[in-house]
């Protein structure tokens, strides 16, 4: 019989879309409604493809084993390890990123979340400046107009535009997309900029120049150049005019700002913008990052909580310390300092730098992962998680920071442990073989069913 | 004939797609192993869809199909979904923030007979055999200094 769950939240992107409906028959996923391509694809093929027990690497080929065996050769490797790193964090609830600290502590080593290849830049900026924000109903009850700059939700945040900011009918914009004026600025011509009412083609790695130039005009100071990054000065002053004429204003930006040059400065200079729009202009604007995975805002949320830093914490002096460039999980690995890392909710293989990968297959990787993705080649131990969201439940952060809790759909299979008891495991033998006690005990982990209380 | 451009990588719907199909599937394969040019560039360069082209940074080179972009016009910017490929040609340098360089690089594009490799292949043939490190053996010295 075929049963349908209704309200399931889809653990794709940061947009946690909560009205999903999944088809369940037998303990399998059949088919989904209301979801997005990603979204779909994500339910329809998470059973497809998985390990039935962990996997060891012997002579070059990954062995299945005992969960008894995998546990304790991932306690031997992070205990004898002088610097490890424990990365990912985003596809995970915040319940395992909080052992997950525990874990770092115990093993002095170093915890990033996927912020690291994301908004880590907005987030150091958030820390120069503040910031200005807002939750998505706000957007969706208020905005009449949305800047999308260095950001393609029609390709990374399908769902994004319907349910949130662009076409939703809100209490002050009755009428929709009709009562919203949509900006893009972006150096292709993406899918979005074709929906918008206005596209700045900018230049590409000069936004920048352009939120000076936005701010010049603001701050009225002449503008000196007839065009700036490829744009004309008067289409910019006739912008800067368009947006004043608006009464509430979202700027949301994603990678297009934050991974090319000038990085955190550029968010910078955009949060400085949005200040003065609110200061000198009238139109009341916020600003939002365009989180990626379903759990990165919370994976911040996290360890700032537990650790005072939202990523890139480094306990290898006993206490935590942050400092972006050094302790971040991309310059560890450059430089060559990590000689074990531990993998959960990530995706490195398809994420992380040349010379980071090149190191990564040099030291010993523990991969929490449930399906077979090419990390699996550079990996020595693998365990198959029941996942979030779908076998198991969790807390997760919208990309609004607000927290929603993940409900379980399907059953998972006998040896997929949820990632709080895979990571609580490990920390009870990383405990006993360096010889402290069960601090999980002090900490208040409950042994066995790995609730966190 | 070699070309000059500037190389972006980002997300596309069929990458994020193809991620949660699998990275052994073709879906993947077909979203990820490619490089996005313009439609001009493209005859300037006399490239046909689905030529095999070889994009060269100074940070390394990969063997991708070439796709005429479905999001132009773009002259003169050539984009590479995020994936294993790509992840070949970025710069890792982070300028004290944590952050790669992943957008705006330098990059070359030519033709080329060689055999594009998959996912699970590429990550191997590059990093688990050290193929990255050993034909790189120039940047050496630029990371030292770094």
């Amino acid at each position: 019989m075929i049963e349908e769950k209704n309200n399931v939240l889809c653990p794709f992107c940061g947009c946690l879309c909560d009205d999903g409906v999944v088809m369940v028959e037998d303990n399998k996923i059949i088919g989904t409604r209301n979801l997005c391509r990603i979204g779909h694809k994500k339910f329809e093929t998470s059973q497809h493809g998985r390990a039935e027990s962990p996997r060891i690497r012997k002579n070059g080929k990954l062995v299945p084993v005992t969960l008894e065996e995998a546990f304790d050769k991932a306690a031997e490797i992070l205990a004898n390890a002088e610097r490890p790193l424990f990365y990912g964090w985003s596809a995970t609830s915040v319940e395992a990123t909080q052992v997950g600290c525990m874990l770092t502590e115990a093993c002095r080593g170093s915890i990033d979340c996927t912020a690291a290849i994301c908004h880590a830049p907005s987030l150091e900026a958030v820390q120069d400046q503040g910031a200005p924000l807002s939750t998505l109903g706000e957007v969706m009850n208020r905005a009449d107009l949305i800047i999308y700059w260095g950001c393609n939700p029609m390709h990374a945040h399908p769902r994004h535009m319907s349910r949130y900011s662009v076409y939703p009918r809100g209490f002050f914009r009755r009428r929709g997309r009709k009562s919203r004026t949509i900006m893009v600025i972006d150096p292709r011509q993406t899918n979005t900029a074709k929906l918008a009412d206005l596209h700045i083609q900018v230049s590409p790695a000069s936004d920048h120049m352009l939120v000076h130039t936005f701010r010049e005009i603001i701050n009225s100071y002449d503008v000196t150049h007839e065009t700036v990054s490829g744009i004309p000065a008067d289409a910019i002053r006739e912008t800067v005019e368009a947006i004043g004429q608006h009464q509430w204003a979202i700027l949301f930006f994603g990678m297009g700002l934050t991974q090319q040059m000038g990085k955190d400065m550029n968010i910078d200079v955009a949060i400085t913008l949005m200040h003065e729009l609110n200061k000198y202009i009238g139109t009341k604007t916020t600003l939002m990052p365009m989180r990626g995975h379903f759990n990165v805002a919370g994976a911040n949320i996290t360890i700032c909580a537990e650790t005072g830093h939202p990523f890139a914490v480094d306990f290898s002096r006993g206490y935590p310390r942050y400092l972006p460039g050094e302790t971040s999980a991309m310059d560890l690995l450059y430089r060559g300092e990590i000689d074990a890392m531990l993998n959960i909710g990530a995706n490195p293989g398809t994420s992380f730098s040349n010379r980071a990968l090149s190191h990564m297959a040099k030291i010993p990787l523990i991969n929490i992962e449930p399906h077979n993705q090419q990390l699996l080649q550079l990996s020595d131990v693998v365990f198959s998680p029941a996942m979030v969201g779908i076998e198991c439940e969790g807390t997760a952060y919208r990309m609004d920071n607000v927290p929603i809790k993940l409900r379980k759909v399907v059953e998972p299979s006998e040896n997929c442990l949820p990632d709080v008891v895979i990571l609580s495991e490990i920390l009870k033998r990383v405990n006993e073989l360096k010889g402290k006690g069960s601090w999980s005990e002090c900490w208040g982990v409950q042994e066995g069913n790995g609730e966190v209380v | 004939m070699e070309m000059e451009f500037i190389l972006s990588t980002g997300r596309s719907i069929w990458q994020g797609e193809g991620i949660e199909a699998g990275c052994d599937s073709d879906l993947y394969f077909d979203a990820c192993a490619r490089v996005e040019i313009d439609p001009e560039d493209m005859e300037m360069l006399g490239l046909k869809e689905n030529d095999i082209v070889k994009v060269k940074t100074k940070y390394g080179s990969v063997t991708v199909y070439a796709k005429e972009s479905k999001q132009s016009p773009h002259s003169g910017l050539i984009y590479i979904p995020y994936g294993t490929w790509a992840n070949v040609l970025v710069e890792s340098v982070t300028q004290s923030t944590g952050m790669p360089n992943l957008k705006h690089i330098p990059a070359t594009i030519e033709k080329t007979d060689d055999k594009v490799l998959g996912a699970h292949e590429a990550i191997k043939y590059y990093y688990a055999d050290g193929n990255w490190e050993g034909t790189t053996e120039n940047l050496k010295s630029y990371y030292n200094i770094h």
